[in-house]
């Protein structure tokens, strides 16, 4: 799996996204940068809050542009996405990124039949019938592992379960055979049962499709499962990226071994108590200058008061102080059962 | 399917029964209040009232006297005016009620659209000028009382500029048919229409901006943006279509009362002898008859109404159909 | 966007469950701030002050009666003696004309037609108006918040009995019960037992208006209780054994207040048109009593000759109307977005 000889498909570079509040603007993503290449999984890992929604939105077009200032650069295949005219960047919504929301219960409209709405996006994008349309809409819920597609494409979005409206919201967002997709969060608010079926799902249709998808996420679980990349972001920021295997064997940022220590093992001893990464996460606005992680980090020193360096291991790049001498004890004090080896 | 008609009529009934029972009571049970006095008139010797006492039957028990004159209202039909003992109740509703269906009618009409058109402009232009500006005419709108803009609208029309080109065609005061004159028909109920419609537009424009920025923040309406939808086809089909639910219950509440009668003060004004203004006489005289006539009039509606939402609900709503 | 709203919302202080200066402190600094809210609050209570000060305007400004009859009265205008009721130039020439506006401190606004101040009328009559207003609004809102909450808290058979009467009273036009109680009352008066009052006593548009818009109220109320009763903090509350009437006041009472002090501007503004739609129809308040309708009445007959006598009123109601409904809505928006007034 040689990813990076693939061409590059979304390049964010230094994007921050600030709104305005009635307690002035407000920044909730602060300079992040990523790549996503052709046919790639990348997870953007963090907690509620962190940014990883509105870094998306953002870079969708999808912001509320009166209340919301974006800066940086997005680049998809090549082309600068950001300042597009808003009749372009339709063109793009939708026919190149799909996207699939978090809450399947919200995320359809609920006065038309799933067929008629996906049959709503593939219209808006090609020119073809809606008798057609509606019989691609019949295929894609096929695709997506709906029993009985005939009958399915005619109901409401009530009418159906949890995780059959996932199915179709995801049918909806490969109408168009987009290049990449987007999933925001897309097991969160389903059974366990069914999060495992959407995740193999994904994985399916990336291997038919061909699309590359950003997931989000706070399911580290989830992570290890499907993703190449990863990003790790804390309070606007992505405090450490790189491959999954790399992340998962010798994480360098004091946050991720956090998240690291709140994944239950799956053999040895039971723990009798789950690790914790003590505190609250800052809201955007108590966001420190310096390293935002800082105040709930086992190993904070005063240097972390200003902003931390990049640090690289191999493809890993993470921003904390602590250096390559120092990780090793350090990441053993935080991880103790070392179930990584 | 039956049962749920069958239930339905059966509340329509109760809730008819409910509202002529309510009437009756308070001109015949409110304490202090003496029907056969007032008919008689303020000063009247006590002879004259306990003739008028037996001539119209108070003096039997109430619920004799409801009954009777439901009866004579629904079966016979002959039921007749207190005050006017030829004058039938039956035809002078049915003569009024065409008047106020043209008012009513023609002001909703112009308030569903303006309504939508000051909410969905103000929606989409959210937080500028042009928002704070319709908001600000429609609250203005929703603060006037009719009857007082109605007046100030036959200052305008009748006399100060009438004789200007931009109001030299209103007509006098009061109804044309529309069998036997639509133009008149038409000039005649323009501006009762846009007077009666004034207030409805600013309700209506107020609620749907509520409804949109609130629909506005509904993952659906991202959803749809996300298919890389025009904004227009999100707003009228995704927003909109959504937001059209609740109106359409208070839009079914307001045009079953204002065609039941509560368009009276807009008649009073403009010298439409509709329903309202029956209604509003037969009060001012105590004529009972015609005061249930009305009333049972204006409960229909009432109630039809609120059956009718009902029924488009279940087409507009699939949620609120079994599945 | 919605998690971009989600942001700024997860550090907004959430409206505690229990009482607490918290929702009532934050929504005072917030209407502090808006300039259209000072303005309409300006606005009402100049109207207040003005209508307070009638009698001090009467006696020392206009210096005339303005509820009795002024047909042969003569003042200066322009250093000229001039009747108040002036021979008709207008129409067929018969008859007397009331002054129009002098502009001048008699006669400010002009006379109706029983040569009775104009001004000084509208300042006596939106006593009248706010007064019967404010008082119906008392009298609604406590009736609907006895029936809204005791029938969303107690459910079963109290539930049952209140939302049929209401269901009637909903289905019931508003305007027509109103009109029916005001004839039946206003022509007679009422008596019960010992107490009388009188066909002419503002007590009579303040009970009529007080009761007709309780189940607008009563009904809304009677949702959020219902709401609140299934809500976790409730839920929480009982399932510790904490006795009814203690939840009942410090959980549920201290949520429905806000709802409650919304509607009050919302209501008084209902209801200052309402009594000035009755009072035009010559049911409301009774002569020689005024009120902004019964101006709007009396000017009715005079709207070609003298439109000020009925221009004026109305200019008042709206001006007061639509402050109070402004206030309504920045206090909606400040303490209770929820809120639904229909």
């Amino acid at each position: 799996m040689v990813q990076q000889d693939k061409p590059i498909l979304l390049d964010v570079a230094g994007l921050s996204v600030s709104f305005a509040s009635d307690r002035g603007l407000v920044q909730a993503v602060r300079d992040v940068s990523f790549r996503v290449h052709e046919g790639e999984i990348l997870s953007i890992v963090g907690e509620s809050g962190s940014g990883k929604s509105v870094t998306l939105l953002s870079l969708l077009g999808l912001h509320d542009r009166k209340a919301t200032r974006v800066e940086g650069s997005v680049s998809f295949r090549g082309k600068p996405i950001l300042d597009l005219p808003a009749s372009q960047m339709r063109a793009i919504r939708g026919r190149e990124i799909g996207l699939i929301s978090q809450d399947p219960m919200t995320a359809l409209t609920p006065v038309y039949t799933i067929g008629w709405q996906i049959a709503e996006q593939i219209r808006a994008h090609e020119n073809i019938s809606a008798r057609a349309a509606h019989r691609r809409a019949i295929e894609l819920l096929g695709e997506v592992g709906l029993s009985n597609p005939g009958e399915a494409v005619d109901r409401y979005p009530h009418q159906l379960s949890g995780g059959m409206r996932q199915r179709a919201v995801i049918a909806m967002a490969l109408s168009c055979n987009p290049v990449l997709l987007v999933a925001d969060e897309p097991t969160t608010a389903l059974d366990v049962t069914v999060q495992a079926q959407v995740i193999d799902l994904l994985l399916r249709l990336r291997k038919d499709f061909g699309s590359a998808i950003i997931l989000i996420t706070h399911d580290m679980g989830v992570v290890a499962e499907v993703a190449e990349q990863v990003a790790v972001m804390y309070a606007g920021r992505i405090v450490e990226r790189g491959r999954t295997e790399e992340i998962f064997s010798a994480p360098l940022h004091p946050y991720t071994w956090g998240l690291m220590a709140s994944i239950p093992p799956l053999t040895g001893p039971r723990l009798t108590k789950l690790r914790s990464i003590p505190g609250m996460p800052p809201t955007p606005e108590t966001v420190p200058d310096g390293c935002g992680f800082a105040p709930r980090c086992a190993f904070a020193r005063p240097i972390c008061a200003e902003r931390p360096p990049l640090q690289k291991v191999g493809g890993q790049a993470a921003l904390c102080v602590i250096d390559d001498a120092e990780r090793p004890a350090l990441r053993r004090a935080a991880l103790p059962q070392e179930e990584l080896a | 399917m039956f049962f749920a008609i069958l239930q339905r009529l059966g509340q329509m009934l109760f809730v008819m029964f409910g509202i002529s029972a309510l009437v009756f009571l308070i001109f015949f049970a409110t304490p202090g209040s003496d029907p056969a006095a007032r008919l008689a008139g303020r000063n009247a010797s006590q002879e004259t009232v306990e003739a008028i006492r037996k001539e119209f039957g108070f003096d039997r028990p109430l619920p004799v006297q409801y009954v009777v004159m439901m009866k004579r209202l629904f079966v016979t039909q002959d039921l007749t005016s207190f005050v006017n003992r030829g004058y039938r109740i039956v035809p002078a509703v049915v003569a009024a009620a065409p008047v106020t269906i043209s008012l009513v009618a023609g002001a909703a009409i112009l308030w569903i659209v303006g309504g939508i058109f000051v909410g969905v402009i103000a929606a989409l232009t959210r937080d500028t000028l042009i928002d704070r500006g319709l908001m600000a005419l429609a609250l203005i709108g929703v603060s006037m009382p009719v009857y007082w803009l109605g007046e100030v609208m036959n200052l305008i029309s009748q006399s100060r500029f009438h004789d200007t080109w931009m109001f030299s065609w209103v007509p006098a005061l009061g109804y044309k048919p529309l069998m036997e004159d639509p133009v008149g028909w038409f000039k005649t109920l323009v501006i009762p229409w846009f007077t009666l419609a004034a207030l409805y537009i600013g309700i209506y424009g107020r609620v749907l901006r509520a409804n949109l920025v609130e629909a506005y923040q509904e993952d659906f309406i991202r959803t749809a943006r996300a298919k890389g939808l025009s904004p227009a086809r999100v707003m009228v089909r995704h927003a909109l279509r959504t937001s059209l639910i609740p109106f359409v219950t208070m839009f079914g509440l307001d045009f079953g009362v204002l065609v039941g009668g509560a368009a009276l003060l807009t008649e009073v004004v403009f010298g439409l002898n509709g329903v309202g203004r029956l209604t509003y006489q037969a009060l001012l005289n105590l004529d009972l008859p015609m005061i249930l006539g009305t009333v049972m009039y204006a409960s229909f509606f009432v109630v039809v109404a609120n059956a009718l939402v009902d029924v488009v609900y279940v087409l507009i709503d699939p949620r609120v159909r079994g599945n | 966007m919605t998690d971009i709203t989600e942001a700024i919302r997860v550090h907004a202080p959430a409206v505690s469950s229990r009482p607490s200066s918290g929702p009532w402190r934050r929504a005072w600094h917030i209407l502090k701030r808006d300039r259209a809210t000072l303005l309409a609050a300006a606005v009402f209570v100049l109207i207040i002050l003005s209508t307070l000060a009638a009698p001090l305007y009467a006696r020392y400004v206009s210096g005339t009666d303005p509820f009795r009859s002024n047909l042969s009265a003569r003042i200066m205008v322009d250093g000229k003696r001039v009747k108040v009721m002036q021979a008709s130039t207008e129409g067929l020439g018969l008859g007397v004309t009331p002054i129009g506006p002098t502009w001048g401190p008699q006669y400010l606004l002009g006379a109706d037609t029983q040569g009775r101040d104009v001004a000084a009328r509208l300042l006596y009559g939106g006593r009248n108006s706010l007064l019967i207003a404010a008082s119906a609004t008392v009298i609604c809102l406590c009736l609907a918040a006895l029936v809204g909450i005791s029938a969303g808290f107690f459910g079963g058979w109290v539930d049952k009995i209140l939302s049929r009467i209401l269901d009637i009273l909903w289905a019931f036009p508003v305007y027509l019960l109103a009109i029916s109680l005001s004839i039946v009352l206003i022509s007679q008066g009422i008596v019960i037992g010992p107490i009388e009052i009188g066909s002419d006593s503002l007590l009579l548009p303040i009970f009529i208006i007080g009761i007709i818009y309780v189940p607008y109220v009563a009904r809304p109320l009677r949702g959020r209780v219902l709401s609140l009763k299934q809500s976790e903090f409730v839920l929480a509350a009982r399932g510790l054994g904490i006795p009814a009437w203690r939840i009942l006041l410090h959980d549920i009472l201290p949520n429905v207040s806000t709802m409650l002090i919304v509607f009050v501007p919302l209501m008084m503004g209902l209801n200052i048109i309402t009594e000035s739609s009755l009072s035009f129809l010559s049911i409301g308040v009774q002569a020689p009593d005024a009120s902004w309708g019964t101006i709007i009445q009396d000017g009715q007959t005079l709207l070609y000759t003298r439109p000020v006598v009925a221009l004026a009123p109305g200019i008042a109601i709206v001006l007061t109307v639509l402050s109070l409904n402004v206030l309504g809505d920045s206090l909606r928006d400040a303490l209770d977005p929820r809120t639904k007034l229909v």
